[in-house]
């Protein structure tokens, strides 16, 4: 039975990457006109012309051959890695500006995203445990009210009291001006400029965890097992962690692989606020230089990235599950 | 008669709390006949949802009587620029010389009209295809719940940046427009699955029996019944819209000339009013957007506490002990 979930779970995985392809190959042609044309006469002697034939190319907008045999040939170059040569940095090519950008943004994300999963989980385990209790009514209103919050917003606001007032903070970048880029070395700088930036994303998404889990936890703590468990006498932690929060915990795992996407689109906006390299600040820059290879190639990346995550969370699920495993 | 309406009431709320609801059902037995007026005094004994309600009609009231707040023109650019709240600015001006406290109300006018307008909308689309396919099956079922599943995996703001980088121009159109796209899958997918557990229960057998068609079934007989769920997805919806629109607008992809709180704070930020230390120009924008959001939040958690005591606080229901 596992074996029939897995392979529904894997068809729909294909069908999905297959839409976020299908959606980056239909984009230019939403311009209006002649895309071709469009581009041209955009960008008249200011890229190299090479860049924007190879892009042409890609995406089949100067030949006169059909939609369809474009369309595949498209999805062929994808699957080879080609997504054609950055307008604004010439010489290199989409897949290496995005390579270069993955890991900071995985880094900075992964780390504050698991932060705030397990602080935001244990509070609403918590404080479901203790209902009415301060906590209980101080917690999720405070991080409801900064989740209420525009995220760059608050960003900016921490940016400026933190980083600029108080100078506890760099002002954006990974990492100083003087180390270049990742290695060991220079781990307490990359952490430092980290520091900001993971924390504006764990203050403003707490509130979810701990909400989801508080309410998991209330209809959890309803029920029989848990009751008997305390009856029987056992530790007051025990019965909390073991019995209740073990089980309530569920869903929240199935919403953290279905937030994921909200995190990477909320890893955008610190990226661009904290001029953070990552994707989203790569994604960001392209649309200002109106670097459209970058662009695309940014968002499938990202597209996939999201369908990756989702599918490991999907075989966690599964494992922690067994009631998924007999289902269907 | 009265016993069993009292056994019924009891029967919904959680075991402990019945001795003091048996009593206030039969305190209160001659308001019990409308269930309307029930809700509605329900309702308004609920902090969250007067709280959040008032925030909403605040800023509503603001969006409509705008012109009445204030004479200047939000878009003229003839004051000193960068003064501080005074009488004549209450919200001081830009370093444009324009009126920040006209922009603001202008702006109320013209994000909230956005807001709402693409909340509806993404709310009619989930719930077309949720309750379509959550109703009919089959197939269609399966096929509509894929294509949910993948609007709902592909990440929303990126695409909301790249389609509105490449769109034709980024006016309040094409703006509801990629609000709706991007943001109508999570809907349809909780509506599909509350009408799947709907759709066997006796009044819609019955109402089958009766030759109902299928659209008068699902919108006439069971979407009365999925209203407070239906409400809050459309709150929700709403503020996904206003995090999307101000968020497009602030990274300078709505349309720059349109005075609205995105824009504003993308001038803001351009102009470098926190470094010149013009709160007056930062703060309000953001500030609104967060209480307008908060409001619809609240009022969100008070809808599914009026609908779902067991999430009813404890506090609550303790002072409540207390005062019987």
């Amino acid at each position: 039975m596992t074996l029939k979930y897995l392979v529904r779970k894997i068809v729909f995985y294909v069908v999905a990457l297959w839409a976020a392809i299908t959606l980056n190959f239909a984009l230019p042609r939403m311009m209006p006109g002649n895309p071709m044309l469009v581009l041209v006469a955009k960008f008249k002697g200011q890229i190299n012309p090479h860049a924007l034939s190879s892009y042409a190319q890609l995406f089949g907008l100067d030949q006169h051959t059909s939609i369809l045999t474009q369309y595949f040939q498209y999805i062929g170059q994808v699957f080879h890695g080609n997504l054609g040569y950055s307008f604004g940095l010439y010489p290199e090519t989409v897949t290496q500006v995005l390579m270069q950008s993955l890991p900071w943004t995985l880094f900075l994300l992964g780390t504050s995203t698991v932060i705030s999963f397990v602080i935001g989980t244990l509070l609403g385990i918590v404080s479901a445990w203790r209902r009415g209790s301060v906590l209980d009514s101080v917690a999720p209103t405070v991080f409801t009210l900064l989740g209420a919050f525009p995220y760059f917003w608050l960003a900016l606001v921490a940016l400026y009291f933190l980083a600029f007032r108080l100078r506890w903070f760099p002002i954006g970048h990974a990492y100083s001006d003087t180390v270049m880029g990742w290695s060991w070395a220079n781990l307490p700088d990359i952490l430092y400029h980290a520091i900001l930036p993971a924390l504006t994303i764990v203050v403003t998404s707490i509130g979810g965890w701990l909400l989801g889990m508080r309410n998991n936890m209330i209809t959890t703590l309803s029920e029989e097992y848990v009751k008997v468990a305390k009856a029987k006498g056992l530790a007051n932690t025990r019965v909390m962690l073991r019995y209740a929060a073990r089980n309530a915990i569920l869903p929240n795992i199935t919403s953290f692989a279905l937030s994921l996407g909200f995190i990477l689109s909320g890893a955008l906006l610190t990226e661009i606020v904290f001029s953070y390299p990552g994707l989203g600040y790569e994604l960001f820059q392209a649309v200002g230089n109106e670097d459209y290879p970058m662009m695309q190639g940014a968002l499938l990346l990202i597209a996939i990235g999201v369908l990756v995550a989702n599918f490991l969370a999907d075989l966690v699920y599964v494992r922690l599950d067994p009631r998924a495993r007999r289902a269907q | 008669m009265q016993t069993e309406l009292t056994v019924q009431e009891g029967a919904n709320v959680q075991p402990e709390a019945s001795p003091v609801l048996t009593n206030v059902s039969t305190r209160t037995q001659g308001r019990r006949k409308n269930p309307l007026l029930g809700t509605v005094r329900r309702f308004f004994q609920n902090k969250k949802a007067v709280v959040g309600a008032s925030l909403i009609t605040l800023f509503i009231v603001l969006a409509i009587i705008a012109p009445l707040l204030t004479h200047l023109s939000p878009n003229a650019t003839s004051f000193l620029p960068l003064q501080a709240p005074s009488g004549a600015h209450p919200l001081g001006t830009t370093s444009l010389g324009q009126d920040v406290f006209s922009q603001f109300v202008f702006g109320t006018r013209e994000t909230l009209s956005v807001a709402i307008i693409a909340g509806a909308g993404t709310t009619v689309l989930s719930m077309l295809v949720g309750m379509v396919s959550g109703y009919v099956g089959g197939l269609m079922d399966e096929v509509l719940q894929l294509v949910t599943n993948v609007f709902l995996i592909i990440p929303g703001l990126p695409l909301v940046i790249v389609l509105a980088a490449v769109l034709p121009k980024s006016g309040d159109f094409t703006m509801v427009m990629v609000i709706i796209l991007t943001g109508w899958a999570w809907g349809a997918r909780v509506l599909r699955a509350q009408i799947m557990a709907m759709r066997s229960l006796p009044y819609v057998e019955s109402a089958k029996m009766g030759g109902e068609s299928m659209f008068s079934i699902v919108f006439r007989e069971i979407m009365p019944n999925m209203f407070s769920l239906i409400f809050a997805n459309l709150l929700f919806s709403i503020i996904y819209a206003v995090l999307t629109e101000s968020g497009l607008q602030f990274l300078g992809l709505g349309d720059l000339k349109a005075v609205n709180w995105g824009t504003m704070l993308y001038w803001a930020d351009t102009e470098g009013a926190l470094l010149s230390g013009a709160w007056w120009w930062f703060v309000p924008p953001g500030l609104a957007i967060a209480l307008f959001g908060a409001g619809l939040a609240l009022l969100n958690y008070a809808v599914d506490e009026l609908t779902n005591p067991k999430l009813r606080s404890q506090s609550r229901r303790r002072r409540r002990l207390q005062r019987s």
